[in-house]
């Protein structure tokens, strides 16, 4: 009887064992390329190992009495319901545990409020449904979008190795810097999250919050939004690019170049039909997720845009809505978000596409008349 | 009105029984009714909160979006929540405490009869107006049931006040529940029941109620901010008029906190009348049983923002809240002990009320263990909001309070329709739910550490394997219920007669009454030594 107690606890216990090696199969926490990411795992792996002990001490006692202590077994009731000094232990004994355990975790929580001396420091805002990146002092500002085309999410393609975890511009930041993170959102709450660094924060209108990371290996790292944040909270990835100091650098400057040449767009003219392509790229990176991609909307929350007044008349209106928003509404203010270039291709876009056929074509210098008014 | 009357046949009025017909319900002032229509009403809102799990498991069955839209998905998730708690776990405990807390004590019945009538019948307008809201245009709500600003105001679907008034009407309800328990308990205990004599169901219930009323106006207050910022122009919690969208979640998890152990505490009451029986010995460690359940009721007002670990709270907060949080796992772990130590060196035999709280005990103490990890802010901060949380809350609820309420209706139904049902069909029950709520949730564990974030309609492809066997649990679950429904109503019509005593080894008031239990029990109070 005891030799098959023996082997049964053996067998259970290198199954959890099993399950702890095996961590790259997503049992498990990820050990994360950070220090305070190895911290963090230690932690939950001691807690996890103290319940287990716990566990199976209680439970051992409790499935003794329930093979040995039957009544079909002719066991009959003993009548003890107090003993104060093995409930004075009981109580006292989970006590001393859990000091034990409070100390190591007061330490890693400290480390991880500590954001002092930042190499870099980037400003990380959320929108519904996407994140913005803004590198403090070097003038490089960009949204992050998720990239999985429709058809895979409606299964018409096969699912890439990246499905739902990928996105057209990556956060790129330099391996082994302190890099320090300041969160806010634009509209509701959301939350940033990569499991390798350990780093969760909540992105809260009104408020910056503080955070920081030092990575240890370059590599791509993935996480997701984890506060619910509307319709698409499942579709607004995080990606981080770890890169060394000089590939950074270059990456910095290319983008510092862009910003130029996008600001030199905006003195040029283009045709109703290169309006058109920029309009429609634009519309399916921003406007689709809730004016659809047929612009039907998904009515009374995002209206159609399809023969409407604002779409296919009011010409002001339509820039107005677009550049400053909808108060109170899901309809954010892409004036800051967009380039004008960008903003004037999509009201092109949108009161030419899908029969609006109104033949304007509008231009940046139409945007920025309105934002100087 | 009869009882003001001096009748000289007096036997007669004794034993008079209901009226017939749609108004004994409708207008009942009996415990036991009003009891029964609690049950009957959880139930039936445990089986539509039921249908829009087994909706969101069926979505999440592969990656893809295959049967719902995002929208519609996340008003499963809400209302699947909201029904759950508010309608399911909540109005059962309520529907026990009727039926057994006058019959425990020695009451002939709960002291506030008309107030008790008027508490239920609420129930089912709030949830009418709260499941209208998915016929309507815009849709049901949508923003989780922890309904976050500005995610409920600001961007919330224009049902959000059917919500809000839904949630009003529901906290009436209980706050009148919760009044008429203590001022049954406090003033009608039977002369030598005292305090201390109480059965623990009994206890759990008074502190719950207290619970209640401390913390149900709290729920009321944030809604009615809700209501305000949405109609009325205010900013409570809107930061582009000056307010707070953390304030909300202060407030609402000072209510929120307090709420699950007001789902968990009567659960922790029916196991410890229901393992001494079976045990055939008495319940180890009364006393501190009794101060356990309050330290932990206490120590639920001061641990609420251990649910906002990532908000971003000064240091000294977070610390704070850890190792308030960290303290409740010593009384919780008492109770523990001292349920094992019943069943230790007595005479077990395992009739599904047994089966269900043995169950109850070790899969609790999972959830337990489990939230103890969840205390250790850094680690939440890789926890928080992913599906650990969820196999979490799920493994406390299910196995905790659900279990726990199974298991009551196995003790106390020969009691309450005067027939046994059926152990067989009673343990398929059991092994069934058993085994489809650890294969629904135990895997949600390894999703959450792998990192699959809660409340999401798809996911990411490493998640697909676990995912696929949650949902084929959790449809096991689901289907399981059926059995249920099916075997009480066998039980009801056609059940084998039960004796008064109906368990050996069972103790206590309510088995001294005849079974079924006559309309009205202890019209004249019983003696209690």
């Amino acid at each position: 009887m005891r030799s098959r107690l023996v082997k049964a606890l053996s067998l259970l216990l290198s199954a959890i064992y099993a399950a702890d090696v095996s961590a790259e199969y997503g049992l498990n926490m990820p050990r994360g390329v950070t220090d305070i990411s190895h911290s963090v795992y230690d932690l939950h792996m001691t807690i996890f190992w103290i319940c287990v002990a716990i566990g199976v001490v209680v439970f051992g006692v409790m499935f003794y009495s329930i093979f040995k202590h039957r009544k079909s077994k002719g066991a009959v009731a003993s009548n003890f319901h107090e003993n104060t000094t093995i409930e004075i232990i009981w109580t006292i004994v989970p006590v001393i545990i859990l000091v034990v355990m409070a100390i190591p975790a007061t330490k890693t929580l400290v480390e991880m409020y500590d954001t002092s001396d930042a190499d870099v420091d980037i400003k990380i805002t959320g929108y519904q449904w996407k994140w913005r990146y803004e590198y403090l002092g070097s003038g490089v500002d960009f949204f992050s979008n998720m990239s999985t085309p429709k058809e895979e999410i409606y299964n018409a393609q096969e699912k890439n190795e990246n499905y739902l975890l990928e996105v057209d511009n990556e956060l790129v930041v330099p391996v082994g810097k302190k890099i320090r993170f300041l969160i806010t959102a634009n509209d509701v709450i959301h939350s940033w999250w990569i499991p390798d660094f350990a780093v969760k924060k909540d992105a809260i209108p009104g408020f910056i919050n503080e955070s920081w990371t030092r990575i240890n290996e370059p590599g791509v790292y993935r996480g997701q939004c984890t506060e619910l944040c509307g319709k698409d909270h499942g579709f607004m990835p995080v990606v981080v690019r770890v890169v060394e100091q000089s590939e950074y650098d270059d990456w910095l400057a290319q983008k510092q170049e862009e910003a130029k040449a996008a600001a030199e767009l905006a003195k040029l003219t283009f045709t109703l039909e290169e309006q058109m392509e920029r309009g429609e790229k634009v519309y399916a990176t921003n406007c689709a997720a809730c004016h659809q991609p047929n612009g039907q909307g998904i009515p009374p929350a995002f209206p159609s845009l399809v023969g409407t007044e604002i779409a296919t008349k009011l010409l002001d209106k339509h820039i107005e809505v677009v550049v400053d928003g909808v108060a109170g509404s899901a309809m954010q203010a892409y004036g800051g978000q967009l380039s004008e270039v960008d903003i004037a291709a999509v009201i092109t876009y949108e009161r030419n596409a899908w029969g609006n056929d109104t033949g304007d074509n509008v231009s940046a210098k139409d945007i920025v008349d309105y934002k100087n008014k | 009105m009869s009882a003001v009357i001096d009748n000289p046949s007096h036997d007669d009025h004794e034993h008079h029984g209901p009226t017939k017909g749609i108004a004994r319900w409708l207008f009942t002032t009996n415990h036991k009714d009003i009891g029964s229509m609690y049950l009957w009403f959880s139930f039936a809102m445990f089986l539509v909160g039921g249908c829009m799990a087994l909706t969101i498991r069926a979505e999440l069955f592969q990656p893809g979006l295959q049967l719902v839209e995002p929208e519609f998905f996340n008003q499963m998730t809400t209302m699947h929540g909201l029904i759950m708690v508010f309608g399911a776990v909540m109005p059962a405990f309520v529907g026990l405490a009727n039926w057994m807390i006058p019959m425990m004590v020695g009451a002939p019945d709960m002291a506030l009869p008309r107030m008790n009538n008027w508490s239920f019948w609420i129930l089912p307008f709030a949830f009418g107006l709260l499941l209208s809201t998915l016929f309507m245009e815009g849709g049901a709500p949508n923003f989780g049931w922890t309904f976050y600003a500005p995610l409920s105001t600001t961007y919330a679907p224009d049902t959000v006040t059917y919500f809000i008034f839904g949630v009003h009407m529901m906290g009436i309800s209980s706050i009148m529940g919760a009044i008429n328990v203590i001022a049954t308990i406090l003033n009608m205990r039977a002369p030598g029941m005292t305090l201390m004599k109480m059965p623990l169901f009994v206890w759990t219930w008074l502190i719950t109620a207290f619970l209640l009323i401390a913390v149900m106006p709290v729920l009321a207050g944030v809604v009615t901010m809700m209501l305000m910022d949405v109609h009325f122009g205010t900013s409570f919690f809107d930061a582009a008029g000056g307010g707070d969208p953390v304030l909300f979640q202060h407030i609402f998890w000072f209510f929120g906190h307090p709420e699950v152990y007001i789902m968990i505490l009567p659960a922790f009451g029916v196991v410890s009348q229901i393992i001494p029986t079976f045990s055939r010995k008495p319940l180890f460690g009364y006393h501190s049983m009794v101060y356990a359940v309050a330290s932990i009721a206490i120590l639920s007002f001061i641990v609420w923002a251990h649910h906002m670990f990532t908000v971003g709270m000064p240091l000294a907060g977070e610390l704070f809240f850890m190792y308030a949080t960290m303290l409740i796992a010593v009384p919780t772990g008492v109770k523990v002990f001292n349920w094992i130590t019943t069943m230790f060196r007595g005479s077990l035999t395992f009739e599904a009320p047994m089966l269900f709280s043995v169950a109850f005990v070790v899969l609790f103490t999972i959830g337990g263990f489990s939230g103890l990890m969840l205390a250790i802010a850094p680690s939440d901060f890789q926890y928080h909001d992913t599906y650990f949380v969820v196999a979490h809350f799920h493994y406390v609820l299910v196995p905790g309070a659900i279990f726990g309420i199974f298991a009551a209706v196995y003790y106390w139904l020969p009691k309450w329709c005067g027939r046994m049902y059926s152990e067989p069909l009673a343990k398929a029950h059991f092994w069934l739910s058993f085994i489809g709520m650890n294969l629904a949730f135990f895997p949600m564990h390894f999703l959450g550490l792998a990192g699959m974030p809660r409340r999401i309609p798809d996911y990411a492809l490493q998640f697909a394997d676990f995912n696929s066997i949650s949902s084929v649990g959790a449809f096991i679950f689901g289907a399981t219920q059926l059995l249920f429904l099916y075997l009480v109503i066998k039980a009801i019509r056609s059940g084998e007669p039960a004796t008064d005593q109906v368990w050996e080894g069972a103790e206590g008031l309510e088995w001294t009454v005849s079974s079924p239990a006559p309309y009205h029990t202890f019209s004249t109070p019983p003696e209690v030594k």
